[in-house]
């Protein structure tokens, strides 16, 4: 005998796979996506692409152009012969070495602080839109926090936390809450009006779960768009900061401090800042192009409106 | 009309209330006493003693806001330990190159993006409308300071057109003001342009799809008067609406271009007053910032009315 499908089941079905797949046709999910799928192997596997420690100087090797020769100290005291792609700094550290092993940050606080927004925003958002007594103080404190440019929050928490990676994500995440807030929120305001819901809620399912388990999931279309978004722009900031000297500790490879050790010499050796600025670059235009694919692909009416 | 503003400027104020208390918190957060914090790293007991009386703070966190939010409603917003003056006197001082370089970028701004983002929608899905999509992503792409360092590197040091670096007060005469200028304002305006560009697409080509477009090229209307007087007058209301909420991206901006250009303006000051952890002067930048991104929102939604006539309060 065939087995049965349920004909609404399998529709439904045959729905997802059509927007998975309208995913992966976009060409710019391909290009944002394959460039960042680079960076991140790139990231993984600095080891193993020639690099040394990022943290090794050697005096003998100080502001060497890209491409030349030098030796540097091994933390055992051993001098080993270096060739320096990318060049070294004042210490005599390989900025090819940093600038790789730099990936690992940017890519991680990108990942953490959107997680960080959405998880903080959606909590926020859904209780905004479902529980009616909160909304409204809620809201207003998302108003003052939101009047409040984001770049100054961040600055200002670092500062008075002093920079690690945890507190450079939670200080760079925390002004993207209130966008992450309203959005969910609008999205749960129409959705609450839905007739499934109102079953649910007539069926008599505890409120929490009539929040997470019928409104929520309507909502990830939008929430991944808008996820691409702010990761691009945390990349940034953690760059601004660290190129601000308020971000993390000098001493770890990020972009933002090497091209802030780049600085005092940009007008010998301008590859200090450009090199890690075209990383840089690539890594937020392609996480933006994903994001715009997504976009067009998940969440058409944004996609209508911008 | 009258009854309109009054309730619109009512309503900013628990906003402004809001980013009060925020501001007061953020000190409080900070680990540690806040009148050792406040007085610096180099403040004798004296000193700190001196800071827990005026402010309060061995009384309960209520009463020390209260006594706060008193010196902030007299615009006192303290002395800054480094810099040894009043907040409210560093911020006047350094108020003159930040407006300057805002208006400028505006200015700039505005003028290149809007006819940009009109012709873009005139012409949909044209080459000159992927290009300008495609210079929009770049320009929020690539981060404010590299910007900076490649336009320092080819028009200051290997064209030598315009100095590297540094501020000239108008009343130093006003070619060297503006010389030192350009260079920041082009920088800061990437990312303006690319907002405003896309968001005057979008509302003009939502525009020239109306029927009353169809009305003015039927009755024979040269193509630049339907696209200026009927598509992009209608299509004002959210270009002034971006650029309202953009003042937060030019804030954010500010702070990095002055820094790379070494402007003494406020984003200086803030980076300043940040790596010298002094205090009072962080609270008084965040809070003149914030003051002035919700007095230009609010004057954003005031000039709808001018704008879309059909607008009535």
């Amino acid at each position: 005998m065939e087995p049965q499908t349920h004909p609404v089941e399998s529709a439904n079905v045959a729905l997802r796979e059509s927007a998975w797949a309208r995913v992966r046709r976009n060409g710019s999910v391909r290009i944002g996506g394959a460039v960042l799928a680079l960076l991140v192997c790139l990231a993984l596997a600095a080891p193993w692409f020639g690099t040394v420690d990022p943290t090794l100087f050697d005096a003998a090797s100080r502001d060497l152009v890209p491409g030349e020769a030098g030796e540097i100290t091994t933390l055992d005291g051993d001098i080993i012969e270096h060739k320096f792609w990318f060049g070294s700094d004042s210490f005599g550290r390989d900025i090819y070495s940093r600038v790789l092993y730099g990936t690992r940050v940017s890519l991680m606080v990108g990942l953490l602080a959107a997680l960080l927004s959405l998880a903080f925003g959606i909590v926020c958002g859904l209780s905004a839109g479902y529980l009616r007594w909160l909304d409204g103080i809620l809201m207003r404190f998302m108003d003052g926090l939101m009047a409040i440019p984001a770049i100054l929050i961040a600055i200002a928490l670092v500062a008075m936390w002093r920079g690690s990676l945890t507190t450079v994500i939670i200080a760079i995440a925390i002004p993207e809450i209130p966008r992450v807030t309203r959005l969910v929120r609008s999205l749960v305001l129409t959705i609450r009006e839905e007739p499934y819901v109102e079953a649910a809620v007539a069926l008599g399912t505890p409120t929490w779960k009539v929040m997470f388990v019928h409104i929520l999931p309507n909502t990830i279309a939008p929430l991944v768009v808008q996820g691409t978004y702010i990761c691009a722009s945390a990349i940034l900031v953690e760059a601004i900061l660290s190129f601000l000297g308020v971000g993390l500790p000098p001493d770890i490879p990020t972009w933002g401090n090497i091209m802030a050790e780049g600085r005092p010499q940009f007008n010998q050796y301008p590859h200090n800042i450009f090199i890690p600025g075209v990383f840089l670059a690539i890594t937020v235009l392609a996480v933006n192009i994903l994001g715009d694919g997504l976009r067009d692909t998940l969440d058409p009416k944004m996609a209508k409106r911008v | 009309m009258l009854n309109f503003i009054a309730r619109r400027i009512l309503a900013t104020i628990p906003v402004l209330a809001i980013v009060a208390v925020l501001v007061f918190l953020l000190l409080r957060l900070t680990p540690g006493d806040p009148a050792a914090i406040l007085a610096g790293d180099a403040a004798s007991a004296d000193q700190i003693a001196r800071i827990r009386v005026e402010l309060g703070l061995d009384q309960p966190i209520l009463v020390q806001f209260g006594i706060w939010l008193g010196h902030l409603l007299a615009g006192d917003l303290g002395e800054s330990f480094y810099y040894k003056v009043q907040v409210t006197e560093l911020i006047a001082q350094r108020l003159e190159p930040t407006l300057s370089l805002a208006a400028l970028t505006i200015v700039f701004a505005v003028l290149v993006s809007v006819p940009l983002g009109a012709i873009a929608a005139w012409r949909f899905g044209g080459w000159f409308d992927r290009a300008l999509m495609g210079f929009s992503v770049m320009g929020f792409s690539i981060p404010v300071f590299v910007l900076a360092y490649i336009l320092i590197w080819i028009v200051s040091l290997k064209l030598g057109w315009l100095p590297v670096q540094g501020y000239k007060r108008l009343a130093d005469g006003f070619w060297p003001y503006l010389q030192h200028l350009i260079l920041p304002s082009i920088t800061l305006s990437v990312i303006f342009i690319a907002l405003i560009a896309r968001v005057t697409r979008a509302s003009v080509l939502e525009a020239l799809g109306e029927d009353y477009i169809r009305t003015a090229r039927a009755k024979g209307l040269r193509e630049s008067r339907v696209l200026v007087r009927h598509a992009l007058a209608n299509a004002a209301v959210p270009i002034v609406t971006v650029i309202g909420i953009g003042i937060a991206l030019l804030i954010g901006g500010v702070v990095v271009t002055e820094s790379v250009y070494a402007i003494p303006g406020l984003g200086r000051l803030t980076v300043d007053a940040v790596l010298a952890r002094d205090f009072p002067t962080i609270q008084g930048v965040i809070l003149f910032f914030s003051l002035v991104y919700v007095g230009v929102n609010l004057a954003v939604d005031l000039s709808y009315v001018f704008l879309d006539p059909r607008i009535r309060y």
